[in-house]
């Protein structure tokens, strides 16, 4: 017996096996940690083009009169930003006490259709709070999670290439569509967003033709990549991670999230008065190890104002250098030192601003 | 092929070679590398240390995780390789020519415990499974 059976699987699992991934259990989900090198794979991205089954992730459609006014209430950023069909809003689902239950996309199609896209680990439970809301509100929506989908990040600067040759016609979409703007076509849906710092669209399409869609990618020469590199990429690009950076017992504002939360809004939204009367004594810094070892979750930083913990961490194949992101107390600024204990040892590392990498660039 | 056999090896996948002189050549397994991924950190003990049997002594830290290594005997640390801290994917390209450190036995006959490579294998099948 293994435990395979009990794991879920996305509709390219047997795709990630035949080209030789090493599957790992990711969450209760069977997927790809990598597929030779993670260091190549990483670097795969910031020059060329990768491809990652993000199929896990829940896409999720809101629909009924009163989406708008049911996602002012329900999320931390103002869905009011979104007034162009296909535009897409970065932002937190808090509970009443004002931790993060999900950080979300929303994708604004028409007033009586919003997708939502959320973890793959905070799924259900934020089906069951929306479901919730939903009925408490009276707001009668249909929420529909479409697990009929599955979706394929196409990332770095080849990735406008490479989807042009692999789906023949796509060209006057690619080229007009902008960051953080998608585009439905029946079951076909194409976003220019990613987890990764570079440029790259997220497509969904039904499950049933992502191994025959993935296969046409690789033809067109993206690179399967892992949920390794996933990891190392979005930690340079300076992107939250959900469970790592926040979780329901942390605030959005001390999550380097509060660009996301509108606390200037004229309507009231799930978590905001905790968020008011909260007193912000931390920030999420960004950290660069300047001694040799390597930065990972939970260990303790040291610092001038009292201690710290990191939230993330990793070697960083583009600075060839270990980064980290902390929550550290508030006035430790960008270029102080620190120390970081790592085993028996302390390890001095520099506050740096994040993110780290963006579109190939180092920018610390 | 990835499991040498004219090595030792432990169950905290460590492989061991028994030299001429009695002295111990210690490195990971290619099957330990394998599941950690690409090396970007390795530690090794200061010559010089004396090791109790399976005591934390040197550290392998993957992209993925870090990763302890233990003294597959009691001993002192005679020589340590400072050529994989500097290359960490050395361990990569050859886990068996990318070895760690060299331990002095403390009793020559504890190498006795250590497996052979017929035992190793069916620890790692019995593992992946």
């Amino acid at each position: 017996m293994t435990n395979q059976a009990v794991l879920k699987q996305t509709p390219l699992n047997a795709t990630h096996r035949e080209i030789g991934a090493k599957m790992v259990d990711f969450g209760g989900w069977d997927m790809p940690v990598n597929y030779g090198s993670q260091i190549e794979e990483h670097h795969t991205v910031r020059g060329g083009c990768g491809l990652f089954d993000v199929s896990h992730m829940l896409p999720l459609d809101i629909r009924g009169a009163n989406v708008r006014p049911f996602l002012r209430r329900l999320v931390a950023n103002n869905v009011d930003k979104l007034q162009v069909s296909g535009k897409a809003l970065y932002s937190c689902m808090l509970n009443e006490a004002g931790g993060v239950i999900d950080d979300l996309i929303i994708y604004f199609m028409d007033e009586s259709w919003f997708r939502l896209v959320v973890n793959a680990g905070t799924a259900e439970k934020d089906l069951a709070w929306m479901e919730k809301m939903n009925a408490d509100w009276s707001m009668g929506l249909t929420l529909t999670p479409r697990r009929d989908l599955a979706m394929i990040a196409i990332q770095g600067p080849d990735a406008t290439r490479v989807l042009n040759e692999a789906l023949p016609g796509v060209d006057q979409i690619t080229a007009s569509l902008k960051p953080f703007n998608a585009v439905a076509m029946g079951e076909m849906f194409i976003a220019r967003t990613g987890y990764t710092g570079e440029d790259g669209f997220e497509v969904m399409v039904p499950a049933k033709s992502a191994p025959f869609f993935w296969k046409a990618l690789m033809q067109a020469g993206g690179k399967p990549i892992g949920l390794g590199a996933r990891d190392t990429l979005r930690l340079e690009a300076g992107m939250n991670l959900y469970g790592q950076d926040m979780d329901e017992t942390t605030s959005p504002l001390e999550s380097g999230l509060a660009w996301t939360v509108d606390l200037k809004a004229a309507h009231d939204f799930v978590g905001r008065a905790a968020l008011e009367k909260s007193e912000v004594t931390k920030q999420l810094a960004g950290l660069l190890l300047l001694d040799k070892g390597v930065l990972r979750s939970h260990q303790k930083v040291h610092t001038r104002n009292g201690d710290g913990e990191i939230t993330s961490g990793t070697f960083s194949p583009t600075l060839q250098q270990s980064i980290a992101l902390a929550r550290i107390p508030l006035g430790i600024a960008p270029g102080e030192e620190v120390e970081v204990e790592i085993r028996d040892k302390k390890l001095k590392a520099r506050v740096v601003k994040y993110p780290f990498v963006r579109n190939g660039k180092v920018l610390i | 092929m990835s499991i040498p056999a004219d090595l030792k090896y432990t169950p905290s996948h460590e492989w061991v070679r028994i030299e001429a002189d009695g002295t111990l050549t210690v490195g990971i397994t290619h099957h330990a590398q394998d599941l950690l991924g690409d090396m970007v950190f390795i530690e090794n003990p200061a010559a010089g240390r004396t090791l109790a049997k399976g005591e934390e002594c040197a550290v392998v830290e993957s992209v993925k995780a870090a990763s302890d290594v233990y003294a597959p005997v009691a001993g002192e640390v005679i020589a340590a390789n400072g050529d994989v801290e500097a290359s960490p994917e050395s361990v990569n390209k050859d886990a068996y020519a990318a070895w760690m450190f060299k331990l002095k036995p403390a009793n020559p006959a504890d190498v006795a415990v250590l497996l052979d490579a017929a035992a190793y294998q069916k620890l790692v099948e019995s593992e992946a499974h």
